[in-house]
Formats: C-alpha cells, sequence, structure tokens
C-alpha cells in the first residue's frame, strides 16, 4: 500500500507539472515585451487595442443571444419532452448529442453550402444573417450541455405536481413556464450558460468560415503576426475558461463532459 | 421518469397540439441547422458537377495527397488519444483510489473542466510560448545542456501537435472516466482479498474486465476529439501540417482541390470517422453504465 500511495503522488506531481508548465511559461513569455526587464506592456498594447474591444464585443454579445436563444429552445422542449411527449425522449437526445458527432468544420461546410449566396435562403449574403446564421452555429456546439443541464434539473423537480399546483390557481402555460419552471430549474440553466459562453468566446472555425469579426479569427490574426501579445491573450483566455467554469460550481452542479469549439 | 401522461386538469388536458408546437422550434433548429446543412454535403459527396449520382467522388479521395491527410489525422488522432487515455487513467486512478487527501479529487475535476475547454487558438499560443524555438521550456532545457531543437524535436510537426492536444485529451479523459472508476466498488477488493487473491490479481481480474469498455471507449471518444479539432492546429502550423480538417479548411476557403464535389466526399469521410467512434463510444458506455448503478 505504502508503495501505492508514493506512485499515486507521483503521478499527480507528474500531471501538475504538465498542466502548470505551459501556463507558467506563457506567463513569463507574456511579461517579456520589454527588452531586459519584465512588464505588463503586452496587456497594455492588447487591452487597448481597438481590435481586442470589437471582435471581444462582437463575441460576447453574441455568446449572450446564443444563451437566450438556447434555453428558448431547449426549456419548453425538455419540459414537454417530460411532462407529455415521453416517446420522443430517445430521438430529442440523439438530436442534442449530433453536435459533438458532426465535426464543426463540417458542419459550417453544410451551412456555407446550404446558406451561401446563391442557395435559396442566401443568410450568409448579408452581414445580418451571416450573424444570425453563426449564431445558430453556436446554439447547435451548446446544445449537448444546455439540454444536458436543464434535462438533469428537470428531473430533480416534480414537474407534474408544480404544474398541476400552478394549473389550480389559474396559471396559462406562459407563466408556468416563466415563473415556476425556469426559478426552479436556474442552476441547471445557468451552468448550461456558462460553459456555452466559454465555448463560443474563443471558437475560431465557425467564425473564420463564415468571415464574422469575432475573437478566435482576431486570436489567430494576432498569433500569425505579433511576438508577445498572443501569450497576453492565452493568459486571458484561460482567466476567462477559468471564471465561467467557477460560475458553473457556484450555481452547484457540478461539471459537465466538455467536448467541442477545438 | 417516462410515466405516460394522464391528462387531469388545463395544461395536462391541453391536447397534444400545444405539446407538440412547444417542441416545434426545437426540430425546426435541428432540422435547418444540423440535419439539412450535413445532409446537403452527404448527397454533394455523391454527385459530380451535373447534380448526377456517382461514387467516383470517394474513390478520387484514394489519391495520394488526400490519402496522406487521412493517414496523418489518423496518426495524431491515435496517439494523442492513446497517450492521453493511457496518462488520463493513471491521474485518475492516482486521485480517486491512490489513498490521496480528500482535497486532491475536487481539484483535479475542476482542473479538468478548465482544462479541456482550453483548447483553440488560445492552447496553441501557450504551447509556443513553451516548447516553441524561444519557448521557457526549450531555453530552460538548453541552460542545462539539452538543446530538444537539435535533437530534432519541433513544435510544428507531428510530435509537437500530439503533446499539445494532449493538453485537453488528458483532462478530457480524467473527466470521462472517473464514474467509471468510482463504479468499482471498495467492497469487490475485500472480497477478493478475503478470497486470497492478491493487489495483481484483483486488478487484473476484477477491475480491468470492468473498466475496460469504459477505457476503450474513452479512448474513441478522445479519437474523434482529436480528429475533428482544426482551431489549435491551424493557429500552430498554419497549413504546415497537412491534416484533413486543415485540408477541409483551405477547400471551403478557396476549393483548393478544384472541385466542390470531391470537398463533399472529402467532409463525408471525416463524418464516418468521427461518428463511427462516436457512436462505439456511446454503445461502450451504454454496455459499462450497467456496472455503475
Amino acid at each position: 500500500m505504502k508503495s501505492g500511495k508514493l506512485g499515486a503522488w507521483l503521478a499527480m506531481f507528474l500531471g501538475v507539472a504538465y498542466f502548470l508548465a505551459p501556463l507558467i511559461a506563457t506567463f513569463e513569455f507574456s511579461l517579456r515585451m520589454r527588452r531586459g526587464e519584465y512588464s505588463f506592456d503586452a496587456y497594455r498594447v492588447v487591452l487597448a487595442s481597438a481590435d481586442f474591444h470589437d471582435s471581444f464585443l462582437y463575441s460576447t454579445v453574441l455568446g449572450l443571444l446564443t444563451i437566450v436563444v438556447g434555453i428558448l429552445i431547449v426549456v419548453p422542449t425538455a419540459y414537454w419532452v417530460q411532462l407529455r411527449l415521453p416517446k420522443l425522449r430517445g430521438l430529442v437526445e440523439f438530436i442534442t448529442l449530433l453536435p459533438l458527432v458532426i465535426p464543426a468544420i463540417v458542419l459550417v461546410f453544410g451551412y456555407v453550402r446550404l446558406y451561401g449566396s446563391s442557395s435559396i435562403l442566401p443568410l450568409t449574403a448579408t452581414s445580418l444573417g451571416a450573424d444570425a446564421l453563426l449564431m445558430f452555429g453556436y446554439v447547435g456546439l451548446g446544445l449537448p450541455y444546455m439540454y444536458r443541464s436543464v434535462e438533469t434539473a428537470l428531473r430533480s423537480i416534480d414537474v407534474r405536481t408544480l404544474t398541476e399546483a400552478a394549473e389550480s390557481q389559474g396559471a396559462g402555460i406562459w407563466t408556468i413556464l416563466v415563473h415556476i419552471i425556469l426559478p426552479n430549474i436556474r442552476s441547471g440553466i445557468l451552468s448550461g450558460a456558462f460553459l456555452t459562453f466559454a465555448i463560443v468566446i474563443g471558437e475560431f472555425t465557425f467564425a473564420s468560415l463564415l468571415d464574422r469579426p469575432a475573437f478566435g479569427p482576431y486570436l489567430q490574426l494576432i498569433g500569425a503576426n505579433r511576438a508577445y501579445e498572443p501569450s497576453a491573450l492565452a493568459i486571458i483566455a484561460f482567466a476567462l475558461t477559468w471564471a465561467c467554469m467557477g460560475l458553473i460550481q457556484l450555481v452547484g452542479s457540478g461539471i459537465r463532459i466538455p467536448v467541442g469549439k477545438r | 421518469m417516462t410515466t405516460v401522461a394522464t391528462p387531469a386538469t388545463g395544461v395536462l388536458r391541453l391536447p397534444n397540439l400545444a405539446a407538440w408546437l412547444g417542441v416545434a422550434p426545437f426540430f425546426l433548429f435541428a432540422v435547418m441547422f444540423l440535419i439539412l446543412p450535413t445532409g446537403s454535403l452527404l448527397v454533394g459527396a455523391f454527385q459530380d458537377h451535373d447534380g448526377a449520382f456517382t461514387l467516383s467522388n470517394l474513390g478520387r479521395l484514394w489519391q495520394p495527397s488526400i490519402r496522406l491527410s487521412y493517414l496523418l489525422s489518423i496518426e495524431i488522432s491515435l496517439a494523442s488519444a492513446f497517450l492521453g487515455a493511457l496518462i488520463g487513467l493513471a491521474l485518475a486512478i492516482a486521485a480517486l483510489r491512490g489513498g490521496l487527501p480528500g482535497w486532491v479529487r475536487p481539484t483535479l475535476m475542476t482542473f479538468s473542466g478548465v482544462a479541456s475547454n482550453f483548447a483553440g487558438v488560445p492552447l496553441a499560443f501557450a504551447f509556443m510560448a513553451t516548447l516553441g524555438r524561444l519557448g521557457f521550456i526549450t531555453i530552460l532545457l538548453r541552460s542545462v545542456g539539452l538543446d530538444i531543437y537539435a535533437a530534432g524535436f519541433n513544435l510544428f510537426t507531428f510530435t509537437g501537435l500530439t503533446v499539445t492536444y494532449l493538453y485537453f485529451q488528458i483532462p478530457l479523459m480524467v473527466l470521462v472516466i472517473a464514474p467509471a472508476i468510482d463504479g468499482v466498488k471498495a467492497e469487490w477488493g475485500e472480497a477478493a482479498e478475503i478470497l486470497g487473491a492478491g493487489r495483481l490479481q484483483y486488478w487484473r481480474m476484477i477491475v480491468a474486465p470492468i473498466l475496460w469498455p469504459s477505457v476503450l471507449g474513452a479512448s474513441l471518444l478522445l479519437f474523434a476529439n482529436a480528429f475533428g479539432a482544426i482551431a489549435t492546429a491551424y493557429a500552430l502550423t498554419g497549413s504546415f501540417l497537412n491534416i484533413v480538417p486543415i485540408l477541409l479548411y483551405a477547400q471551403i476557403r478557396g476549393d483548393v482541390l478544384h472541385d466542390p464535389n470531391l470537398g463533399y466526399a472529402l467532409a463525408l469521410g471525416m463524418l464516418l470517422i468521427t461518428g463511427l467512434s462516436n457512436v462505439a463510444y456511446l454503445y461502450l458506455r451504454a454496455r459499462s453504465d450497467r456496472w455503475l448503478k
């Protein structure tokens, strides 16, 4: 047993070293912009840049819209499947897994073909249409996590009794969903939302191929042209991911298995 | 929760139409933004320039340049999935069964959640700062007399990309495999001990047979995960490493294959590979879930 414990410590130590080394290295590199001494110049340059502001704002707004639309699509579906349409459960679950099975690059290729400028519904022809297309693509990327979070939360409350109780007080379906169900599954919705945000904020493939001025393509461009700024941006991105995961822990429904955004 | 609805009052007595209307946006979304776009590529993969049915696009995937792309992609995905699964499994076992203090487990899980999401472009930046020519570790190693670039290492190659992918593969493995390790009950170990089994026997004859479908399934998930990845590779190597997602990216950008239909076939090939590995993963997970009850 002693040697097993030693081995466990050794494994953890090596793991920690492998995962901390790039973070330390990146942070150190990001401080090297000024010759001969450490400084936060790279961060100052990045944070002062208009391109950073614009692309970050664009991705933030798009991320929030993605979350709202995702909730509007997922919550009623999970509610009705639970309450009235249990036979649809398998099909709905299968669909929510599709974004994990179809690589993002394949899906966006389909968008370009189906909604390209010469198609019946040329969404990519206008910038608003392309924004909408990108948002729906992101709703898809977040779908597995949003659905899983909401569904788990719904299972933990008694949807039927809550609905009946609200009904007997004269509530309509809209009131029930917004004022009864939604507050009761808040933690599920929030953890789905933060995970969606973490996936969307630096996403590259969709945004780049739909030619949108998002944060991901901006990061790539800086990486190809600058030396120290990319490290500063990587640290900022890492802090953002930490913040999203921390908020998920805080709203208290644990970690979901994340796949996506690569 | 598969209670069949027994309409009582109000909403519950509404005709099914209301329920169907409630789920309609979901299905409309799925058709428009998941099923039709993918379907249109599948159709295109079997069409020639004039829209007539053909299998020649698929046949032309066998040409050397495309075949080598697939091969390289598969090799990188296999290497990162194999190493990721192995190291992730070791870490998870160490944290969950190694007799370490209680705080190790939640710390590892939280960190894995973050690290497996820290992918894409920023991850490429981090590894350039670490193992690039002027990277922290590169310089550190050189200062103790070990020049990894002189020894043939290069971040922008197969090895470099694999090491980089491990940064999200290992934590993903930890997250996916932890429930399966929890499923191995402590009682089984005690029972085995009472019956006179040694530690090695216990691991080989009890733990391994129970865990292996989960481990295999998780490895397949890691494989698909690496196979579909593009942002990290693109930000790291540009179009230097000719893996399938990067080839497809170039094709969508500017028809580098000079044949849209061949591009659709390329996408179909990718979808087949990630699809099959995911289906196998889900099957194996369903199988091993029986033990986790």
